[in-house]
């Protein structure tokens, strides 16, 4: 029973984290109808910055704000400079502009960090977080960070001014034009926020993972897994099937376990998780396409 | 007296094809201008032309300034009010963030609560609707919520495009008459679109009539409405 709680809570942190990552894709495919595959990439450079931060003497917090603000100018700065130009492009360009600023993130990190694996530290003090037994105290740091920002992700959204223009902008662009809204800041705005909201996942998961430059490449698929599961143009949907995934891989493997514990016979098991996302991807692809809490669009023609 | 809004020579693309060929009129501060037309005329290229949301050429002036190679959005904060044909509904967004987006250019907080009373006084449906998301409201409440949302600017000049299209007679009737109600207590000066040239007329001061990129004909709109000639050849009723 233990065990089985133990296995939830990883699943509700891990979910954390890929409730940020898949919502940081959302954000960016409701502006633009485009999967960001860079997302990761950029979330991993961003986890290098506060390495590099806490390596000249920053405490962890710190380095965390500033890494954080620093990704969101980047988002900004890539969106203006590299994607601006690309706004009428045809959708092909625009995947291998995403699939070139990934290899661009992944050697530039390579390149300046090296490929070497690295320890990264967890901010969350072992004596007095965390429940004994239930919850590790890095997992219970995790869900609640991410659960601070998603909280306050959802104020700015539903509650102020510029994020309903962000809103309007996202779903319809020249409607939003005709009432003042300056659309092509909204979608820089919004590749900014996403690249913060995919930085603090990256911070979040290097203690769990370890940092390299390839640490967000199985990361990247559970979102994806994640977004597809809530539907994909939900943001809502997106942070649930975040947590969806999250548990619903480790509750996979917990019972492949199980089962070869009573019987012997291995059928899955940690090793296959990420196998566990992938059928997810194809599962609800072609069952459910519009995902549990997407609505079917019906385009008039 | 000058002008509020002076076109001369506007023509217009979308890609190679040319659809204004030589577009020109005025529209007086607080009157009611229509532009009549068949279909494919050009009249709702001509509000497009106005806000620069197509490819254009030519000259328009609003209140002096030329409006030439501005973007779309700072037009808009010139107070020009588009209202766009098939109503641009924010269709996720409730009502009431339908109508705060577009006072989203105004810092005066308490002006923009002032115009939203202001604005269900003329729409008083729309305040009983106001949490509904405006996707779920009727055809004809969503064309009020979008000549409310247009309100919301503050704008001096209205630029309607077939605010009847796919109504039913009374809901058209109705809506009409509000528009005659804000011309004139909110001294706002339109353009209208309309296919419906009957009612158009009846509520325009000014008409000019449009066939394929070009104005054919202009004049007040009690002279065009009697005209047989004109109803017969362009307007066809």
């Amino acid at each position: 029973m233990e065990q089985f709680l133990q296995q939830i809570a990883s699943g509700l942190a891990n979910g954390a984290i890929y409730a940020c990552v898949a919502l940081a894709l959302v954000m960016i495919y409701v502006s633009t109808d485009h999967i960001n595959f860079a997302q990761g990439e950029m979330a991993m450079f961003s986890t290098y910055i506060s390495w590099q931060l806490m390596s000249w003497g920053l405490s962890f917090w710190v380095a965390f704000i500033v890494a954080v603000a620093f990704s969101f100018v980047l988002g900004v700065i890539i969106e203006r400079v590299i994607l601006r130009p690309l706004h009428n492009a045809p959708v092909l360009s625009i995947v291998v502009v995403f699939i070139g600023l990934l290899a661009i993130c992944n050697s530039v990190a390579g390149a300046i960090w090296s490929y070497l694996i690295k320890e990264y530290p967890s901010p969350f003090p072992k004596s007095s977080f965390g429940i004994a037994g239930v919850i590790g105290p890095h997992q219970l740091g995790v869900v609640i960070v991410t659960l601070i920002v998603l909280s306050f992700l959802f104020v700015f959204f539903r509650y102020t001014p510029l994020g309903l223009a962000m809103r309007a902008a996202a779903q319809n662009p020249q409607m939003a034009r005709l009432v003042g809204v300056r659309v092509d800041w909204m979608l820089a705005l919004g590749w900014g926020l996403a690249a913060a909201v995919g930085a603090v996942a990256g911070i979040m998961v290097a203690h769990i993972v370890y940092l390299d430059p390839n640490m967000m490449g199985g990361i990247l698929l559970y979102a994806f897994a994640s977004a597809l599961v809530g539907g994909i143009g939900n943001p809502g949907g997106a942070v649930l099937g975040g947590f969806i995934v999250g548990v619903l891989e480790n509750m996979v493997a917990f019972a492949g376990n199980q089962i070869e514990k009573a019987t012997g016979v291995y059928i899955i098991g940690n090793g296959e998780k990420l196998t566990v996302a992938l059928i997810i991807v194809i599962f609800v692809l072609t069952v459910r396409p519009a995902g549990l809490f997407g609505r079917v669009v019906v385009k008039r023609v | 007296m000058a002008a509020l809004l002076e076109v001369k020579g506007l023509k217009a693309f979308y890609g190679q094809t040319q659809s204004l060929y030589d577009v020109g009129f005025d529209i007086p501060a607080g009157g009611i201008t229509t532009l009549l037309g068949a279909n494919g005329a050009g009249k709702t290229t001509t509000l497009r032309a106005i806000c620069n949301m197509v490819r254009t050429e030519g000259v328009v002036r609003f209140d002096g300034k030329d409006l030439g190679g501005m973007a779309t959005e700072e037009i808009v904060r010139l107070r020009i009010a588009h209202v766009p044909e098939g109503r641009g509904t924010f269709t996720t967004l409730t009502v009431d963030e339908n109508l705060r987006i577009a006072a989203y250019t105004r810092s005066d907080k308490a002006g923009v609560q002032a115009d939203l009373d202001r604005v269900f006084t003329y729409f008083p449906r729309l305040k009983e609707r106001v949490q509904q998301q405006a996707g779920t409201l009727s055809g004809g409440e969503q064309q009020m919520l979008a000549i409310a949302r247009a309100l919301m600017l503050n704008p001096r000049l209205m630029l309607l495009d077939e605010p009847s299209f796919g109504l039913a007679p009374l809901i058209v009737v109705e809506i009409f008459r509000i528009m005659r109600r804000i011309n004139e207590e909110e001294k706002v000066s339109m353009l209208l679109v309309e296919q419906n040239a009957a009612l158009a007329l009846d509520l325009a001061d000014n008409a000019y009539v449009l066939e394929t990129g070009r104005v054919v004909m202009s004049g007040p709109a009690a002279v065009i409405k009697n005209d047989e000639n004109v109803r017969k050849s362009y307007l066809g009723y």
